[in-house]
């Protein structure tokens, strides 16, 4: 039942993120299906992710998505409407493949299969694996990440020396 | 060192802090309705009339003379002289007010009506707790409420009042050496036409 | 005598709860522990307006508010039913949903930061394996609630007050989560109650508190200074100083949405600094051992008031620093002290115990302080000011 809850929250956001008209909302309303995602991921007992899913979606993310959304256009309502011209075709396609898609999974092998046992993952196991068995990707995406953020002191600095 | 000074701003505020409970110094506020900040003697706030003695009317120094009235930069003083006279502050018969009012309402504490009285008359008092509910008359005083003892001014303005003082005693002291040599002349006619050793200033008010 | 003066609380909740059928129990015993969250902090942020209108005034040569009951202690009564019965403007073109919300989120994370907090032996709302962590995550949704706040007024001051305040906030969050780090890696563990038992023990009569070690100690200047910045207290309260001055984020809110956000903003101050009493401070161990029987939740209230002397204190001392101060404080100062600081507490960990330790990391942590204290301020000149007009 808990599922059933976080999970129409989670729809409900991400289809408000589609459907608004003013971007900020959508913006408000994508965070929401952040947070509902999360909020799954708690309930499955995944501790780390659920709260890492908080930490950086809904704290930094949505941030960077709100900021760049103000420092590029102008957040106002659109003037035209969220449905295209040809809507009605579209949705009867799209709910089409939805049908088929689900026929074959609900008939397929894998609806079928035996739960396994939840595996452990304790935050000492995640810690464990991140730094003795993950230790190489983990370095690479701080590499990543310290690029990026080079990159972005040096084109902030470079317009900063353009102005002057 | 970095944090130097904003270790030095702590033990500062620390000791103002803890010396609030202590020192005068320290915590200066004055609670206005329960007390009172002293004020300075030159204080002034609006004027009031003196009197000598005991009888306010009797004892009116204020001769009607209405220079304070022409003076007043917002015309806020409004005389009536009487019909009859009435001895004044040096002893002389003199003119009285009938109506004696100031819209303190429109007084600019100016000081100019003390400044221009010949009679020791008008003085600037020092009180400021004068607010009313009364929108049309209560700031609008009349002789009765105005008149305020010589005591009472020796109390507010020590050093003004001494001086003040001091001038009337001379004028008086003047006006009875004069009156003196005057029945002196009668007594001995004389001696009026020869010059008085005693008489030496020519009345000058 | 001490043990159940102690565990008074949890066996008054225990004795409640037992009256309940065995399937209700889990929930009416957290319902329980929530009202008792919500009343206490509630009250405590009562307490603290009034501790902080009275000590900011002697601090600055004036009594305080003295006129609402003995020595103005009953003010926030009078607040509260100020800000009750003020009229609720709210701006013609202000956007409706989200200015309503954004108080109501704020004060929502702010009371849920509580869950994890040991305010006492075997008093913590929800023992999560991740504590800290969901710490951090919770509060940084409250930076998402002031730039719904800022945004949502349509007022471009208030949306700039906004700005610079969540880019505060995520600046600050860096040195906070690195300081926090080292204590996570010294106990081992991200839960909170697991780093409070870690500083339970006694060596004689001295506690084993984190912030008894030099890396702690670092670590915990740090963490309180991110921590002032993060509840945007003075001296870094630019984002709500400035609607002394123009606007910020909170200025086209009236009564008790007002109220509401004072209230996210202290209790957000006084979840923080129950973090740092958790990390560093032991939590709700007693400071010497021969203290040990008064009880642990007292401890840490005492803890939490001292803190927010502390916080009152700065207020009144500092003055508040300018924006581009404050991002250069973050980025070129904090951020260094709290890698350094990392490094240490690693070299604690592996140095064996005894004087050697202390001096290495002792020295690892003062010597940084003061080259990168001297480097950073080379470049500053008291100059006398020239007035371009006025001579």
């Amino acid at each position: 039942m808990l599922f059933t809850i976080f999970a129409i929250l989670t729809v409900a956001g991400a289809a408000a993120a589609m459907s608004l008209r003013n971007l900020v909302h959508s913006v408000l309303a994508l965070t929401v299906a952040f947070a509902g995602l999360a909020a799954v991921y708690l309930h499955l007992g995944a501790q780390f992710i659920g709260l890492a899913q908080i930490l950086v979606y809904v704290g930094a993310v949505a941030i960077l998505i709100v900021f760049a959304i103000l420092l590029t256009r102008d957040a106002g309502a659109t003037s035209q409407s969220i449905l295209s011209s040809s809507w009605i075709g579209n949705g009867t396609v799209v709910l089409v493949i939805f049908g088929i898609l689900a026929w074959a999974i609900h008939h397929s092998a894998t609806s079928q299969r035996v739960v396994l046992p939840q595996p452990e993952a304790s935050m000492q196991q995640i810690g464990n694996a991140l730094m003795l068995r993950f230790a190489l990707p983990l370095e690479i995406i701080g590499v990543l990440l310290t690029v990026a953020l080079i990159g972005a002191v040096t084109i902030a600095m470079r317009e900063k020396k353009e102005t002057r | 060192m970095l944090g130097e000074g904003i270790a030095k701003g702590f033990v500062e505020t620390a000791r103002n802090f803890l010396g609030s409970y202590f020192s005068k110094d320290r915590l200066t506020t004055v609670q206005f309705p329960e007390e009172r900040a002293p004020q300075i003697e030159a204080t002034r706030d609006f004027p009031f009339l003196v009197y000598d003695g005991d009888d306010w009317q009797a004892g009116m120094r204020c001769v009607g003379c209405q220079i304070c009235e022409k003076e007043c930069p917002p015309k806020c003083i409004y005389i009536e002289k009487s019909k009859d006279k009435k001895p004044d502050a040096v002893g002389k018969p003199q003119f009285y007010p009938a109506v004696f009012n100031i819209d303190v309402s429109v007084c600019m504490s100016c000081q100019i009506c003390v400044e221009v009285c010949p009679f020791e008359a008008i003085k600037m008092d020092t009180e400021f707790e004068l607010s009313t509910d009364d929108r049309f008359g209560g700031l609008l005083w009349d002789k009765a409420r105005l008149s305020k003892s010589n005591e009472y001014y020796r109390k507010v303005h020590p050093t003004d009042a001494a001086v003040s003082d001091a001038i009337l005693a001379e004028e008086k002291a003047k006006a009875e050496a004069k009156a003196k040599a005057a029945t002196e002349s009668k007594a001995n006619p004389a001696l009026a036409n020869a010059p008085q050793a005693g008489s030496e200033v020519p009345s000058t008010q | 005598m001490g043990e159940t003066a102690d565990q008074f609380f949890v066996t008054l909740q225990h004795w409640l709860v037992g009256h309940a059928p065995a399937s209700l129990q889990p929930i009416l015993s957290s319902l329980l522990s929530v009202v008792a969250i919500l009343g206490v902090f509630a009250l405590l942020f009562a307490i603290t307006t009034v501790l902080e209108r009275k000590g900011l005034g002697r601090i600055q040569n004036r009594y305080g508010p003295n006129r609402v009951g003995p020595f103005g202690f009953l003010q926030p009564i009078a607040d509260g039913i100020k800000s009750l019965t003020k009229e609720d403007i709210v701006p013609h073109a202000a956007d409706k949903v989200v200015h309503f919300l954004a108080p109501v989120v704020l004060v929502l994370a702010a009371f849920s930061l509580y869950a994890v907090l040991p305010l006492g032996r075997n008093m913590v709302l929800a023992n999560l394996d991740a504590g800290v962590l969901f710490f951090f995550a919770v509060s940084s949704v409250m930076e998402l609630t002031i730039f719904m706040a800022g945004w949502s007024s349509r007022n471009k001051y208030s949306l700039l007050g906004a700005m610079r305040a969540i880019a505060q906030m995520i600046s600050y969050e860096v040195p906070l989560i690195l300081a926090s780090v080292t204590v996570i890696m010294a106990a081992g563990s991200l839960s909170t109650v697991a780093i409070v038992e870690k500083q339970a023990g006694y060596t004689g009569i001295l506690p084993h508190w984190f912030v008894f070690t030099p890396w702690g100690f670092a670590g915990f200047v740090l963490f309180m200074i991110a921590a002032t910045a993060e509840s945007n207290r003075s001296p870094f309260d630019l984002p709500e100083g400035e609607s002394e001055i123009i606007a910020g984020y909170y200025t086209e809110y009236s009564g008790f949405k007002f109220a509401l956000f004072f209230l996210g903003e202290y209790l957000g101050m006084f979840a923080i600094s129950g973090l740092g009493i958790t990390l560093f401070l032991g939590g709700w161990a007693a400071p010497f051992s021969f203290l040990a029987w008064v009880p642990s939740y007292l401890w840490f209230f005492a803890k939490l008031l001292g803190m927010i002397v502390v916080f009152i204190w700065v207020r009144g001392t500092l003055p508040r620093l300018r924006m581009d101060q404050l991002m250069n404080f973050a980025w070129k100062f904090m951020l260094p002290m709290a890698l350094l600081n990392l490094v240490t507490v690693a070299v604690w960990h592996f140095l064996p115990q005894g004087v050697l330790r202390w001096i290495v990391c002792g020295l690892m942590v003062v010597v940084p302080y003061v080259l990168l204290g001297r480097g950073l301020t080379r470049g500053w000149k008291l100059e006398k000011r020239v007035y371009r007009f006025a001579e």
